[in-house]
């Protein structure tokens, strides 16, 4: 299924391997915090809320 | 209707939520298909060998990490000049996303160099100029941690997106400037329309530099969306305690 990258086998995977690493973990750490972020929001606006009942 | 309109921190999340989806998927898509053909579809180069598959990370990587700069120019100055929130927001958004490509390019580019120069780092213009950008992208996000009140650190970080943009200008066009460095000339230079690339590793490449522009631009959305509901936390906290 690879292609035979020959004698940079390791220099060609070792960059897509970095480089998919770094574009993953940017993309997940993006989504994560403002998923968290809404929630926290959320819960101080209800807080809010019951305070001005 | 005006630009200006979306200054508006409400209208802003409220047009750009259900974009997001879109404009991630689709820069996904164009990742996996562009990544896919370079690396599984497209033949060795006849001098670099199989090295030549890093282009499509290389590349694409690099000319968003000086477009993310560019962007963030932008918004700074709208931030100095207009002091719209949002604008100094997206600014501060870009700039985690602009130093992963600029390490994606900086780690590309030195595993790529090793077995084609010989050398894994070279005080070449443009690799320097480059490293610099780096650092100023370093230093930006660390300015932003270091100052408490939101107005003065937009403020003095603008000022030093204004004069790292001096590096992202010579990281560009550092091979046009000193022709004695290492790093060769720009693949596609689209100013002069001269193709220095056979079709066979342009057409994924121009797939992945779209993928890797749409990822820019989807992730600037959900992170200013974020800093956006941060700010607006702490002033709600504030106020609550008050």
């Amino acid at each position: 299924m690879i292609p035979d990258l020959g004698n940079y086998a390791a220099e060609v995977m070792a960059a897509y391997g970095l480089s998919i690493l770094l574009l993953v973990g940017i993309v997940a750490m993006s989504l994560r915090r403002g998923r968290k972020l809404r929630t926290q929001l959320a819960d101080v606006e209800a807080r809010r809320d019951r305070a001005n009942v | 209707m005006s630009i200006w309109e979306y200054a508006n921190p409400k209208k802003f999340i409220a047009t750009t939520t259900p974009l997001v989806p879109w404009v991630l998927g689709v820069a996904i898509a164009c990742l996996v298909i562009g990544l896919f053909w370079g690396f599984f579809l497209t033949p060795d180069d006849f001098r670099q060998g199989s090295t030549v598959k890093i282009i499509y990370l290389h590349v694409p990587a690099a000319l968003m990490a000086i477009n993310a700069w560019f962007m963030m120019l932008l918004a700074s100055l709208v931030w100095l000049v207009r002091r719209h929130h949002v604008s100094a927001l997206a600014a501060r958004a870009a700039a985690p996303v602009g130093i992963v490509m600029t390490l994606i390019a900086l780690i590309t580019g030195a595993i790529w160099g090793q077995p084609m120069w010989g050398t894994w780092w070279a005080w070449d213009p443009r690799l320097t100029s480059f490293l610099i950008l780096f650092l100023f992208y370093l230093g930006y996000i660390a300015l932003w941690e270091a100052i408490e009140d939101p107005d003065t650190a937009a403020d003095l970080t603008s000022v030093l997106c204004i004069v790292g943009s001096v590096f992202a200008v010579l990281s560009r066009y550092a091979v046009n400037f000193w022709n004695q460095g290492l790093h060769q000339g720009t693949s596609v230079p689209v100013a002069t329309g001269e193709r220095t690339i056979s079709d066979v590793f342009f057409v994924p490449l121009v797939i992945c530099m779209v993928g890797f522009g749409l990822l820019f631009l989807a992730l600037v959305m959900v992170r200013t969306q974020t800093e956006i509901r941060v700010r607006r936390m702490r002033a709600l906290e504030m106020r609550m305690r008050s």
